[in-house]
């Protein structure tokens, strides 16, 4: 942390920068803290470090291409952006992806959630000062992204998906391999409570630590596990089914606590109910194609589309605005990090200076999703 | 409440309201001066009570600039599309409705700094992502900068 050069305000006030470069922002965020002694008065967030104008750029690109910039907003979550995408081209065309792409586009999709909650745990304990659970989340997540790897070619950024379906079938060996890590993570996940959730000093630090209450967190625009943890019905697969949700059945996790440890709660369950996701489908994947024909140069009807999704944090929302030409006019990614990221002045206010890597941590920001 | 009960109730607070049901949602487009008296009502407003402001944004159509809210109630469960147009292309300004949902701040930050609409009575206005000396407004259509590759 450096001072800045006008360090003490009249008050008494000291101004420390946190960022651009600090490993528990986890990326090029940049946090300038008014602090007494060492309470968080207030919080400004000075951001733009990882801008690429994203949105710009879709202007000049057609919508199949599109698609794929956007795997570099959220790359923890990228297989549910391109999906974002391609259901709003969908959308326009009034077409829909073949059972079998649906299938396999759900499949991908909670194997990516899985693999970004394993990560958020890894770094939350790494926050809070150990480093043991980054060895045993990784044990999983190497899994899971040589089984990403092995279908889409790639094990962070899949860009699998292509209006109508996806790209491939799925490679011979993906059904047993899924079923072996569901039957890994279902013996292993006792070991993720041993290490950190029973842990005391953990607890200690995450039980009335950054309190956000549910009236906040709405008006906020919170959603994804931040919003969920202060008792909001928000997750946009029961919401607004995509994809085939709606035939299966997993549990939308609620708490009402507001407070780290209740965002910490919710994760850990929704790791479950992915579990339980893959169960259900990955013996009832539908025969056929995987890709629906669609025309080679995509052109929607003038008119807004917008399409939400749910990602590992929280819904995404991709608004199109369309012309009648082979580009969109004007494409707008409502990213739930941006929001998610506009509450934490405020529940950071009155809190201390060692709280605020709890709440980072928890709040589970991803910084190339804010300034895209 | 379905579209033509939210049109009903819309049109009592907005009489000058018009209406497009072509998309997923109910849009409604209002004058910029009725703006925040509107926003107030539809969030105040017990049979509305339009709490969630998921996404705001602006669209630059070379002759006006167009403000797009979307709205959902989280209770309710209905959303609302509402769209405002600013005629002044050299010096837009409209409303800031960071009042009735503060997630507004930070869009409206970024509306400005890539648009170039001022907010009103907006707490800090401010460039979120680009540098304050910054040379004009990226999101318009008529922006160019000399290290621009044309694709």
């Amino acid at each position: 942390m450096l001072l800045a050069p006008d360090h003490i305000t009249e008050e008494g006030e000291f101004i420390i920068n946190m960022g651009p470069q600090h490993p528990a922002t986890h990326g090029v965020l940049h946090l300038k803290i008014w602090l007494d002694g060492e309470t968080i008065k207030k919080i400004e967030p000075q951001l733009g470090y990882i801008h690429r104008s994203i949105e710009k750029m879709c202007e000049s690109l057609s919508y199949r291409q599109f698609i794929y910039v956007t795997s570099r907003m959220d790359y923890l979550s990228a297989h549910m952006n391109n999906q974002a995408c391609a259901l709003a081209v969908e959308k326009g065309l009034q077409i829909e992806a073949t059972p079998r792409a649906q299938a396999i586009r759900v499949l991908l999709g909670e194997l990516t959630r899985l693999s970004s909650h394993l990560l958020w745990w890894a770094s939350t304990g790494l926050d809070l000062g150990g480093i043991t659970p980054f060895f045993y989340a990784f044990r999983e997540r190497e899994t899971i992204n040589t089984i990403l790897e092995e279908t889409c070619g790639t094990r962070l950024t899949q860009n699998f998906i292509v209006p109508g379906g996806v790209m491939y079938d799925i490679h011979p060996d993906f059904q047993k391999k899924v079923k072996d890590l569901i039957k890994q993570f279902r013996a292993n996940y006792h070991e993720y409570d041993e290490i950190l959730t029973g842990n005391v000093i953990f607890q200690n630090r995450l039980k009335g630590v950054g309190y956000i209450s549910k009236e906040d967190a709405i008006s906020y625009g919170c959603t994804g596990p931040t919003a969920r943890a202060s008792g909001i019905s928000c997750d946009i697969r029961k919401l607004a089914p995509y994809d085939g949700y709606d035939k299966l059945k997993f549990d939308e996790v609620i708490l009402s606590g507001g407070d780290c440890w209740a965002r910490y709660q919710v994760r850990m369950a929704e790791i479950i109910q992915s579990l339980n996701i893959l169960e259900q489908l990955i013996d009832n994947i539908p025969e056929g194609d995987f890709l629906a024909k669609t025309k080679n140069v995509v052109k929607l009807n003038k008119g807004d589309i917008y399409q939400r999704v749910e990602t590992a944090r929280g819904e995404l929302g991709v608004y199109i605005v369309s012309d009648g030409a082979a580009t969109p006019y004007r494409c707008k990614f409502r990213s739930p990090n941006f929001s998610n990221l506009s509450a934490i002045p405020h529940i950071a206010k009155g809190a201390k200076i060692g709280d605020l890597m709890a709440i980072m941590a928890t709040v589970d920001l991803v910084i190339p999703d804010i300034d895209r | 409440m379905n579209a033509e009960e939210l049109k009903h109730k819309v049109t009592e607070l907005c009489p000058r309201a018009t209406y497009d049901e072509t998309g997923e949602f109910l849009t409604t487009l209002i004058a910029a001066p009725d703006l925040l008296p509107v926003m107030q009502q539809l969030a105040k407003d017990n049979e509305l009570h339009f709490d969630f402001l998921f996404c705001l944004t602006c669209i630059d159509w070379k002759d006006h600039f167009m403000m797009v809210y979307h709205l959902r109630s989280t209770d309710l469960n209905h959303c609302l599309v509402v769209k405002a147009k600013i005629t002044d292309t050299t010096n837009p300004e409209i409303e800031s409705v960071n009042d009735i949902w503060r997630t507004a701040e930070f869009h409206e930050d970024e509306v400005y700094d890539m648009f170039g609409v001022k907010f009103l009575n907006h707490p800090n206005l401010r460039r979120l992502f680009l540098e304050a000396d910054w040379n004009g407004f990226p999101l318009r259509k008529n922006y160019t900068d000399e290290n621009m590759i044309k694709l």
